[in-house]
C-alpha cells in the first residue's frame, strides 16, 4: 500500500488475499513449522509454538514495524516484497526456509537462497503467489539472536544480524550467521561460520569471525555509505554471536 | 457496494476501489477525527480499529473494510462525555496541538483492552508507532498510565 500511495507502483489490478482464511495458520509438521503466507505478523509474535520452536523468528518479529502495522502485515507479504533490510527475509535466509509457491497449474517449492534474487526482486513469476513458509527448527537449547541498527525503534533497519548456534561439549556443532541490509539480499556469511564451526566459541574467535564481515560488498545510499554498513556488519555480527551464546 | 459498521452504525456506500479507508471515513462519512499525516504508515495519525485491532487507515482500501467493524476516535465519547482514556488525556495534558491524538487514543484503546496493567515500557513500545511533533510523549505516557489506573479502579 505505501508503494501505491507513493505512486511507485500503479498496477492495473490488485487482488486482495486478506480474506483467504485458508492461508493463515501456524502448524507443526514432521520436521518443520509451516506458516501460511497470510499469517499476520502479530499472530506470529504472540504464537506459543513460534516462541518455543522458532525463538529467532519470535525475537525478530518484534522489530518489524509497529504493532499497528503488524496487525495487518503478513509474513508472505514481507517475503514477496523482499526489502533488503527487512527482518523476515533475513530470518528466512538464516533458516534457509522453504517457500511454497503456486499458480493455477500447480505448485513448486523454493529454497530461500534461490527465492531471493535482488532488492525487491524474487523468483516469483507474475502468475504465482506464496502459499506457505517452512522453517526447520533447530534442536532444543540452541542459541539465537537477532540484532539490528535502526535510528528509531520500529524504523527500517540500516543493517541487521541474525544468528543460530548449537553448542555441544563446549564446541560449535552448527551455526548460521546472516546479515540483512548489507547486501542486495540478506546474506549468509559462510566465512565467519567456518571460523566458529567445530571450534570453541571464545570471544577472540567471535571477534575474528565478525571481522570477516569488514570487506563484504555493501549497499550504499546518500545516508549510509558502504564503509558504514561494513562497520555495522562487524559490530552487529559480534553482538549477535555474543548474545546467542548460552548465558 | 461497501457495507461497513463504523462506531456501531452501519453504512452502505458505493465507493471507488482506489479510495483508502482513511479518505472514505473523512470524505464519505464526514468523520474527520481520523487524521492523515504521512500516508505511508509511519506517523500513526490515521490509526483506527478494524475488527478490534489497530490498523493504519491510510494503508487499507475502503473496500477491504467491507463487512467489518471499524472504530474511530468519534466512537470513544458517549453523549458528549469523554471516556476514561480521553479524560486522562485532558487531565494530564496528554496533548498539545492534538493532531496525533486520535491515532494515539485508538492504539491505547487496544493496548488497555489487552493489558489492563501495562508497564511504562509496554506503553512506550505501543506508542512507538506514533509520531508526535509537539514532542509531548512524556505526558502521553503519563496519561496512558493514569487511564490504566482509572479503568482498573472501575
Amino acid at each position: 500500500m505505501p508503494m501505491l500511495n507513493f505512486r511507485v507502483a500503479s498496477p492495473a489490478h490488485v487482488v486482495d488475499l486478506n480474506r483467504v482464511a485458508g492461508l493463515a495458520y501456524i502448524n507443526e509438521e514432521a520436521g518443520h513449522i509451516a506458516i501460511g503466507a497470510m499469517t499476520r505478523q502479530r499472530d506470529i509474535e504472540t504464537s506459543d509454538l513460534v516462541a518455543r520452536r522458532l525463538p529467532l523468528l519470535a525475537a525478530a518479529i518484534r522489530l518489524v514495524g509497529h504493532r499497528q502495522t503488524r496487525n495487518r502485515g503478513t509474513i508472505g507479504g514481507s517475503l514477496a516484497h523482499l526489502d533488503p533490510s527487512a527482518e523476515l527475509p533475513a530470518v528466512a535466509v538464516a533458516f534457509d526456509a522453504e517457500i511454497q509457491v503456486r499458480n493455477q497449474d500447480g505448485g513448486r517449492s523454493l529454497r530461500m537462497a534461490d527465492f531471493a534474487k535482488g532488492p525487491l526482486t524474487t523468483a516469483l513469476t507474475s502468475d504465482e503467489l506464496i502459499t506457505e513458509l517452512r522453517f526447520r527448527p533447530w534442536s532444543e537449547g540452541h542459541g539465537h539472536a537477532f540484532v539490528e541498527f535502526a535510528r528509531r525503534h520500529g524504523d527500517f533497519a540500516v543493517a541487521s544480524a541474525a544468528t543460530l548456534i548449537l553448542i555441544s561439549n563446549g564446541r560449535v556443532e552448527n551455526i548460521s550467521l546472516t546479515l540483512g541490509g548489507v547486501g542486495p539480499v540478506p546474506i549468509r556469511v559462510l566465512a565467519a561460520e567456518k571460523i566458529l564451526r567445530n571450534a570453541e566459541p571464545t570471544l577472540a574467535r567471535i571477534a575474528e569471525a565478525a571481522n570477516c564481515c569488514a570487506n563484504l560488498e555493501a549497499l550504499q545510499d546518500p545516508l549510509y555509505p558502504a564503509w558504514y554498513r561494513q562497520k555495522l556488519a562487524v559490530t552487529l555480527t559480534r553482538r549477535a554471536l555474543e548474545k546467542a551464546l548460552p548465558r | 457496494m461497501l457495507s461497513v459498521t463504523v462506531n456501531g452504525r452501519r453504512h452502505e456506500r458505493t465507493v471507488e476501489s482506489r479510495i483508502s479507508l482513511a479518505d472514505f471515513l473523512r470524505h464519505d462519512l464526514g468523520l474527520t477525527g481520523t487524521h492523515l499525516g504521512c500516508e505511508h504508515g509511519v506517523c500513526g495519525a490515521c490509526t483506527v480499529l478494524v475488527g478490534g485491532r489497530t490498523a493504519r487507515a491510510c494503508l487499507m482500501l475502503a473496500v477491504q473494510s467491507d463487512g467489518q467493524d471499524v472504530s474511530t476516535v468519534e466512537g470513544l465519547a458517549s453523549d458528549g462525555a469523554l471516556n476514561a482514556l480521553q479524560q486522562s488525556f485532558w487531565d494530564q495534558h496528554g496533548l498539545q496541538c492534538g493532531f496525533c491524538t486520535p491515532g494515539v487514543l485508538m492504539t491505547l484503546t487496544e493496548l488497555l483492552r489487552e493489558n489492563a496493567a501495562p508497564t511504562e515500557a509496554q506503553v512506550r513500545d505501543a506508542l512507538s508507532g506514533h509520531l508526535c511533533r509537539c514532542t509531548g510523549y512524556h505526558n502521553i505516557v503519563v496519561a496512558a498510565m493514569d487511564a490504566a489506573e482509572r479503568l482498573r479502579g472501575k
